[in-house]
């Protein structure tokens, strides 16, 4: 009777682990949006019955035992004083184990088969920076029109095809700074995971792990670091971005072009523009870290800003703000670190007009 | 280590003290009874204080884009309380007892080695106050528990550098604290305690000491390779120049994992002795509890990849590992059967030692199966560095390993304290645990189910969680109450005046209880011989004709204390100051390793000269 | 640790009939091989790993190391010797073959010294590579290991000579003798692994 009480209440929790995962939640495991993730769910329901009988069984046995079997006021012999009993010791070492014998032959399988790597699949490298992500695409079709015909580069949005099963190659990059040779400073390992895509993979130094996955419906979903990389792990966030055929062969066209010139009658672009790369003898710290699609900018220790406006200003700064507007990015230009203590972006001390001019140059960058 | 045996009763550098009583007599003490007090109390007020970093984590997790710690605070709040409730609380709150018990229940005056016991406590409680003097110098360690590098190596602050040190040290003091109760058991029982006669506590105690005697030296060395790559430029863990990250990882797991059962393993022996005495029936399959123990040890080494199955080892290790990691719960399975079958047809009484012990196993259970779904390793994926692995651990080791060590609290308090904590207050105390413990981390598993990472010092409301995260402070703060409650207790407890009504409260079943409350200084005036398993419940029933047992009556013992007596005198090493002086060099080198060689020179020399006063000191004060 | 005789008596009757000291040192022992196991499996690792020089086959001077090799080998059979007479209680030749011990020793561990001196003036220091970082902190951590056995010898040498020792001073020479075989042990082992298998050509 007394340990009712606690009985009730973890089968509550068991049920409420079972049911009432939010569907509102967006990194809900439960609530998976991919085969990789679904079959990652299947396994842990599957393993959740023989468990939930173990609980009830094991459980519910204390629970019955203690009721049965406590002391009472006018008890006075002493219990059967039993030592064991061999053949219950040999029942409770075989069934446990055929039980769990019997889990792991679907979860072998299925570490084997998310193991596999389709030659067909669209290949993304992934690159975990203290503390944002860049993304590359680095099939052919997916080269840029200009320059040297890199690979497409976005940073902290990963834009995919609905449907398409996408081959990530996660690296981990330096913490920004590098050193002349183009060695980063140095490398940590972070951790990729979109829940309701695909369970994590580390990112680690000198390593190249792989996800396969793909999304079923065309959607965001949110990921974020999961192993501690430092100061701001928490905030190391990105979104994966769905998109239906059209939308994706939209976006692609336009990743492909180099980054919008703003013309000579937008004032305020033009000068921020001239802020950002320094034409004036004012500014131009930004070109040492960002790049910018076909022109001087190519700075590759912090986020690609071609096409900002179009794909990264829903997620910067580690998708820190609840309303993405030009507010965020004006309060992230005026102190990086009151935003996001420990950001590698210094203050670089900008009047608020100067603050003004950038943020019209950055969301021209469609 | 070795240095001479006994010597003739000659001078010292110094005179060995004598004092027995007294402030003073708690620093040269060599008594395993005063040694394990000493581990207790430090135990217990590290525990607090990582309870107070747990409730800031809480707090501050509270609601959400919460502004009460910033990044830099929380983590190190949160790498402290792992460091301290691990390595500061459950570990020496362990030793207490190995220290105060083994040698009562193995029929011994004192560990085989007191001055080198006493040099275990003094190197513990430095190193866990040169830990937390981080906190002054520079700010405490801030990569995790597990420090991970190149984040921990590369992680400008000073804490990491600390973590490497005060970890080190307190591995000295556990590693010779092992070597030490290791061979107390193998080597000091008394006459007729064979191996398979030994409390199940004893046996797991030796588990234990065998597990931190292999473990640490490797968390040593990694330790070492982080320091050298923090203090002296080396590459171990740096990919730049073409090092590994992951050999950190591989190290420090293959620590880790035992360090798991290290942790664990103490309480199973406490349950093992509380169940019996509360339904007064002797341990269901005693060789099975033992050996699944033993296998437990063995198989613990085999499992630590477990912990990095989304590192990206390659579906082989991955499938090796998650398969070894489904065998060690077989073992586990054994002894919880067996636990219920201890209590089945028995006369139990729910005392409040019995409320934790069950409360022990109950939880523990759910923190087993959590961990099975851990083995099913494309699962883990999901569920690896969130809130569900940290519900887990909790409920292993909160819920195993903490329940426990309150239950033995409470079943011991008689025998050390000679006074009885209030049992109204103890049961209170266990309710208000066992709801706060499942309201704090119950909802973890929700938590990490629903996408929330391990770690992240703040989330937004757009994750949907908030409402499970204020349930889960909610409970955070119901275990402080619950704290608090045993706290009062102990301390309303302790101003009662000395002496029990009966000295064995209980009915107790093990050697230990066959003394005083609390036992003199030599423990036992006569070695006891000992006849059987609970050897002091056979001493106090028979079974009449009919195959009931009745009690024998008092001073009419079947064994009366057939000791063999050699002299009348009972010659106890007196106390000693140098295990103190050995230990204060070892956080002077390792200041002298943050600032200067000056110091680690001073540092040596300290050690050195107490060593030396050691080995030259007589064993008795003349 | 002196406590094992509460009772002054020459050996006091243990549950294994063997004395405390010696279980403890063994145990102590094999916690060692583990702290080695550790420190040599992190070498082997990192063999050839090196992204920049100086490499193992530009620096080593084999007939050099070979030659302190066989001086810390030697010390083991001076160990044994020392021994012997401790059993035969002729202490004087106790103390003069442990004396010798530690000077083998000393030589070992000066030798250690200049070795690392001159790596050190050939360009490879603790910071250069993973081979100066491995090699360094490998046979460093080995080196401190036989300077505490020489501290350890010394001691038993002024002990016995201040008449400090226990009657029966064979035993705390059999100890230290333990650890002092086990250190040698070890550097077989590191002289093997480092020095005597060849490296693997660094890559480019």
């Amino acid at each position: 009777m007394r340990r009712t009480r606690w009985w009730i209440l973890a089968l509550l929790a068991l049920t409420v682990v079972l049911v009432a995962c939010s569907k509102t939640a967006p990194q809900n495991t439960m609530n998976p949006a991919g085969p990789t993730a679904q079959t990652e769910k299947n396994l842990l329901v599957l393993v959740l019955w023989p468990a939930a009988a173990v609980f009830i069984v094991v459980e519910g046995g204390i629970l019955l035992i203690s009721i049965r079997f406590r002391h009472r006021k006018d008890r006075d012999r002493m219990p059967p004083q039993i030592h064991g009993n061999t053949r219950l010791e040999i029942g409770w070492t075989i069934a446990p184990a055929i039980v769990l014998a019997v889990i792991m032959v679907p979860t072998v399988s299925t570490i084997w088969q998310l193991a596999r790597q389709p030659a067909d699949a669209m290949q993304i490298t992934v690159e975990g920076y203290q503390w944002w992500w860049g993304f590359k695409y680095t099939d052919p079709d997916m080269a840029v029109s200009y320059g040297d015909r890199d690979a497409i580069v976005t940073a902290d949005v990963l834009v995919i095809p609905t449907g398409r099963t996408i081959d990530l190659s996660l690296t981990s990059l330096g913490g920004g700074a590098h050193s002349t040779s183009g060695v980063p400073d140095h490398e940590v390992i972070h951790s990729f995971w979109a829940p309701r895509l695909f369970g994590k993979q580390d990112v680690v130094p000198g390593e190249t792990n792989h996800i396969v996955f793909s999304a079923d419906e065309p959607g965001t979903y949110s990921g974020q670091c999961a192993e501690f990389c430092g100061l701001q792990h928490g905030k190391m966030k990105f979104q994966i971005r769905a998109l239906d055929e059209t939308e994706w062969q939209r976006w692609v066209a336009n990743e492909k072009d180099p980054a919008v010139k703003p013309t000579s009658d937008e004032l305020a672009q033009q000068q921020g523009m001239d802020l950002f790369f320094g034409t004036n003898g004012v500014g131009g710290q930004c070109i040492q870290c960002h790049a910018v699609g076909g022109t001087n900018a190519t700075g590759t220790a912090a986020p690609n800003l071609t096409h900002f406006a179009a794909t990264t200003h829903e997620c910067f700064a580690g998708c820190d703000f609840a309303t993405v507007d030009e507010a965020a990015l004006k309060a992230w230009l005026r102190d990086p670190n009151a935003v996001k203590l420990g950001a590698k972006m210094p203050d670089y001390g900008l009047t608020e007009q100067q603050i003004d001019a950038l943020v019209a140059y950055l969301y021209s960058l469609k | 280590m070795v240095t001479a045996t006994s010597v003739p009763a000659r001078r010292g550098i110094i005179r060995r003290p004598t004092a027995i009583t007294g402030w003073w007599s708690w620093f040269t003490t060599v008594d395993h009874k005063k040694i394990g007090l000493l581990y207790g109390f430090s135990a217990f007020a590290f525990f607090l204080i990582g309870g107070i970093e747990a409730l800031l984590i809480r707090s501050q997790l509270a609601k959400p884009d919460n502004t009460l710690l910033n990044a830099d605070q929380y983590n190190q709040i949160f790498t402290m309380h792992g460091i301290t409730m691990i390595f500061l609380f459950v570990m020496p709150m362990s030793a207490a007892f190995f220290n105060y018990l083994i040698p009562l229940m193995i029929g011994a005056r004192d560990v085989a080695f007191p001055r080198l016991n006493a040099f275990s406590f003094w190197v513990f409680i430095l190193g866990g106050l040169f830990l937390y003097s981080s906190w002054f110098l520079g700010g405490a360690p801030n990569g995790g528990w597990f420090g991970y590098p190149p984040n921990s190596t590369t992680d400008p602050s000073i804490g990491m550098t600390f973590y490497a040190l005060g970890l080190v040290i307190t591995g000295i003091a556990s590693s010779a604290g092992a070597i030490n109760l290791a061979v107390t058991v193998v080597n000091m029982r008394a006459p007729g305690m064979t191996l398979f006669r030994m409390p199940v506590f004893v046996w797991m105690g030796l588990v234990v000491q065998f597990l931190l005697a292999f473990a640490l030296p490797i968390i040593t060395v990694a330790l070492f390779e982080m320091l050298f790559d923090r203090r002296w430029g080396t590459h171990f863990f740096d990919p730049t120049a073409g090092g590994q990250p992951l050999l950190w990882q591989n190290l420090f797991w293959l620590f880790g994992h035992p360090e798991v059962y290290i942790l664990i393993l103490p309480a199973f022996g406490i349950i093992s002795e509380i169940l019996p005495v509360f339904s007064r029936k002797p341990l269901f399959g005693y060789q099975f509890v033992v050996f699944s123990g033993i296998a437990i040890g063995f198989i613990g080494f085999g499992v630590w990849a477990h912990h990095m199955f989304a590192v990206g080892l390659g579906p082989v290790a991955n499938t090796a590992f998650g398969i070894t990691t489904a065998i060690i719960a077989v073992p586990t399975g054994i002894k919880i059967f067996n636990w219920m079958g201890t209590m089945y047809k028995g006369d139990i009484h729910f005392d409040s030692p019995m409320l934790f012990a069950v409360g022990a196993v109950a939880m523990f259970v759910i923190g087993g199966l959590s961990g099975v779904t851990h083995a099913v390793v494309p699962s883990d994926y999901q569920q690896t560095d969130t809130y569900y692995i940290v519900a887990h651990f909790h409920y292993v080791l909160f819920g195993g390993a903490v329940f426990g060590l309150f239950g033995a609290m409470y079943y011991w308090w008689p025998k050390v304290f000679a006074r009885q904590l209030d049992e109204l207050w103890g049961k209170v105390q266990f309710w208000i645990l066992l709801v706060g413990f499942n309201l704090a981390f119950g909802p973890m598993h929700i938590l990490g189910l629903g996408g929330m990472i391990r770690r992240e010092y703040t989330y937004p409301a757009s994750l949907g969680l908030t409402f499970w995260n204020q349930v889960s402070t909610v409970g955070a703060f119901l275990i402080a109450l619950s704290v608090l409650v045993f706290t009062v207790n102990a301390v309303k407890t302790q101003r009662k005046t000395k002496g029990l009504a009966d000295e064995d409260p209980w009915d107790a079943r093990t050697l230990e209880w066959t003394t005083s409350c609390p036992p003199p200084i030599y423990n036992f005036e006569e070695i006891p011989v000992v006849h059987s398993v609970d050897e002091f419940w056979h001493r106090k029933y028979v079974e009449d004709r009919e195959g009931r047992l009745v009690r024998v009556p008092a001073g009419a013992s079947d064994h009366p204390a057939d000791g063999h007596t050699e002299g009348h005198a009972i010659h106890l090493p007196s106390p000693s100051f140098w295990p103190l002086v050995a230990s204060v060099g070892l956080p002077v080198i390792a200041y002298g390793v943050l600032y200067s060689w000056w110091l680690v020179g001073a540092g040596a020399l300290v050690t050195v000269v107490g060593f030396m006063g050691w080995a030259m000191e007589p064993p008795v004060a003349e | 640790m002196a406590e094992t005789t509460v009772h002054a008596a020459p050996v006091e009757r243990t549950s294994t009939g063997l004395p405390s000291v010696k279980l403890a040192m063994w145990l102590f022992l094999a916690s060692e091989c583990l702290l080695f196991g550790a420190l040599i499996t992190t070498y082997v690792l990192y063999r050839g790993a090196s992204t920049t020089g100086p490499y193992p086959n530009e620096i080593f001077d084999i007939r050099y190391t070979s030659v302190s090799s066989f001086v810390l080998l030697a010390s083991s059979l001076t160990m044994v010797l020392s021994l012997t007479a401790a059993e035969q209680r002729d202490f004087a030749r106790m103390r003069l073959w442990l004396v010798a011990t530690a000077m083998l020793g000393l030589t070992f561990v000066g030798g250690q010294v200049y070795e690392f001196t001159s790596f050190y003036h050939e360009g490879l220091t603790i910071k250069s590579n993973l081979f100066g970082t491995t090699f360094y902190v490998l046979t460093g951590f080995h080196g401190v290991h036989v300077t505490v056995g020489i501290l350890m010898l010394l001691s038993l040498v002024g002990m016995s000579w201040a008449g400090r020792l226990p009657d029966d001073q064979a035993f705390p020479v059999e100890m230290v003798g333990l650890y002092w075989h086990f250190v040698d042990i070890v550097w077989i082992v590191i002289f093997t692994v480092v020095y005597l298998i060849p490296q693997a050509k660094p890559a480019g």
